[in-house]
């Protein structure tokens, strides 16, 4: 796959002082789904804003299909389109001119078949000629959406698409951008919300601080940091980890109804047949057994934590 | 350059223009019949007429203009003001277009309207005098001229602007008043002489003169000196248009 968007060595100083970004590097290929994650004020919207040409980076390069966003603008801007996280519309205008403006906008010559395709498809064809200010929240999100895609760009960004709005409605979102996906669109996200990039990213990108922690593709990375516990349920309580099972990687609940045994579910061996037949020679009598894998949230807590 | 930028900003703000239309044609109209019967008839009966002119002929330039200039600032300013206020400048600022085709998406859209009323109060003036134009050409092109450098001067005041306070200060405290005291409805040769030359540092005055030669053929200061007037006020202007291009001043940190 080729390298759609890269970002090298990107800084990013505000009058005031603020260092918003540090030296970022990012490659993103074409087609993929990045999701952003970073807590509040971690640069994410910074980082959006510079490559879009909202903020001009202090230093670093940036380009976009090969296009520096500098001194090529035009036609690496022609190439992007943004879903702001505010929701920034002209409150008079009709649906369907506001779209049709971005579109103009970007250098393109008016096509009302394909301005109703993409009205259609975020299901906003029956609203088209409601003026923006009588839409609710969800609907003026799409609008946003319908005119970030209304200049057909190739890469796509959705700043917290998301937020705010109700889980309905986000299940519809993460349909948009599977359909997008599937046209061919690169997707790059930023999300305060876990599983919005668990359900729909190809990579998951870590940023706080401006500076990029990591980027991974969202399977390995879970799979690598992502430790898997067995809970084992006790009908007689303990109140240590018996000596015969000292070798193995267990600890006993507060309560010591419990054991608890951390493995890794990649790993060539688990241990778990041969602890559960120890247990039952130290003459310990199970009640249930569970597993729990740690999600991305939790391996993001740690990550910032540990940047912290 | 990137044409479909501009038309779609022109037609945008053009659309503004339309959806209030009513007011926008009816508004000059109401304020222009008022103007001629309280100058015009009331004050205008007692004064016979001003440079060989009737008085109420004589005030349509000056009338004009005062529309025309308070139109095209306010109607720029606002246009480039908005979007920052409600937060849809991020899509001029991330589409592939310049701030030259910015600039002339939102001050044509702005000279146009201004155009518009300016027109339509020439229109009504023709119900209530008797007008003749004595050099029509020169006549449209000093309007044009007109509502192009305001539109530029209203477009400076929007990227300015920090709140709707600021977006009326400078209509309202300089250019309002330096229409009025710059000729609009007298003759700078009815002041006492220490007045007359105060006056002629008001640019306003230059302007409103050469349009009024264009009506009359007879004005207070030389049409030449209008000229230079005007083309030294858009230079400013554009000047001013572009160090806020270089240097992104409140729209691009």
């Amino acid at each position: 796959m080729s390298v759609i968007l890269s970002v090298e060595n990107v800084t990013k100083t505000y009058d005031s002082g603020f260092e918003a970004l540090k030296g970022v590097d990012l490659q993103i290929d074409e087609g993929e789904i990045l999701a952003l994650l970073g807590p509040n004020g971690a640069g994410k919207t910074t980082l959006i804003s510079t490559i879009c040409g909202i903020t001009t980076p202090s230093s670093g390069r940036i380009t976009v299909a090969g296009h520096d966003i500098l001194s090529d603008y035009r036609q690496a801007r022609r190439i992007i389109g943004l879903v702001p996280q505010e929701l920034s519309l002209e409150p008079f205008e009709k649906v369907i001119n506001t779209v049709r403006l971005s579109r103009g906008l970007f250098g393109k010559g008016r096509d009302e078949a394909y301005i109703e395709k993409i009205l259609r498809q975020l299901s906003l064809w029956d609203k088209r000629n409601a003026k923006v200010m009588e839409l609710s929240g969800g609907m003026k999100r799409r609008v946003l959406i319908a005119k970030a895609l209304s200049h057909e760009p190739r890469v796509l960004f959705l700043d917290e698409p998301t937020a705010g709005v109700d889980v309905e409605l986000r299940k519809d979102m993460w349909q948009v951008v599977e359909e997008l996906k599937s046209n061919g669109v690169t997707i790059i996200l930023t999300t305060h919300y876990i599983e919005e990039a668990e359900a729909i990213a190809d990579r998951v990108g870590v940023i706080n601080q401006g500076r990029i922690l990591l980027v991974e593709p969202k399977v390995d990375l879970m799979q690598r940091m992502g430790r898997k516990q067995l809970t084992i349920e006790l009908q007689d309580p303990v109140t240590d980890v018996p000596d015969s099972l000292k070798d193995y990687d267990l600890r006993a609940s507060d309560d010591g109804n419990a054991l608890i045994y951390c493995y890794d579910s990649n790993g060539p061996r688990t241990g778990i047949t041969t602890l559960l037949a120890d247990l039952q020679k130290a003459g310990l009598h199970m009640t249930d057994i569970q597993t729990h894998q740690s999600s991305l949230e939790e391996i993001f807590v740690d990550l910032v934590k540990e940047t912290a | 350059m990137n044409f479909q930028a501009v038309k779609a900003i022109y037609l945008f703000e053009m659309a503004r223009f339309f959806r209030t239309l009513a007011q926008s044609f009816l508004s000059p109209v109401l304020s222009t019949s008022l103007y001629f019967v309280v100058f015009g008839a009331a004050i205008g009966s007692r004064i016979d007429q001003v440079e060989g002119v009737s008085y109420g002929a004589f005030i349509v330039p000056g009338l004009i203009m005062l529309s025309v200039m308070t139109q095209a600032t306010s109607n720029a300013s606002f246009g480039i003001y908005f979007p920052k206020f409600i937060g849809t400048i991020y899509e001029l600022l991330s589409a592939p277009i310049s701030f030259f085709e910015i600039v002339i998406g939102y001050v044509g859209a702005a000279a146009t309207k201004a155009l518009f009323v300016g027109l339509v109060i020439l229109g009504t003036a023709y119900f209530f005098v008797d007008l003749q134009i004595a050099h029509p050409l020169a006549m449209f092109a000093f309007l044009i001229l007109t509502c192009l450098s305001f539109s530029l001067l209203g477009f400076i005041i929007g990227i300015w602007a920090q709140n709707f306070e600021q977006l009326q200060l400078i209509p309202l405290l300089v250019i309002t008043p330096l229409v009025f005291l710059g000729g609009s409805f007298y003759s700078i040769s009815m002041l006492p002489p220490v007045w007359q030359t105060i006056t002629l540092f008001n640019p306003v005055v230059y302007l409103i003169s050469g349009f009024r030669w264009s009506f009359f053929g007879a004005a207070d200061v030389g049409i030449g000196v209008s000229l230079i007037a005007i083309a030294a006020f858009t230079a400013i202007c554009l000047a001013i248009i572009w160090w806020i291009f270089k240097t992104g001043y409140r729209i691009r940190s």
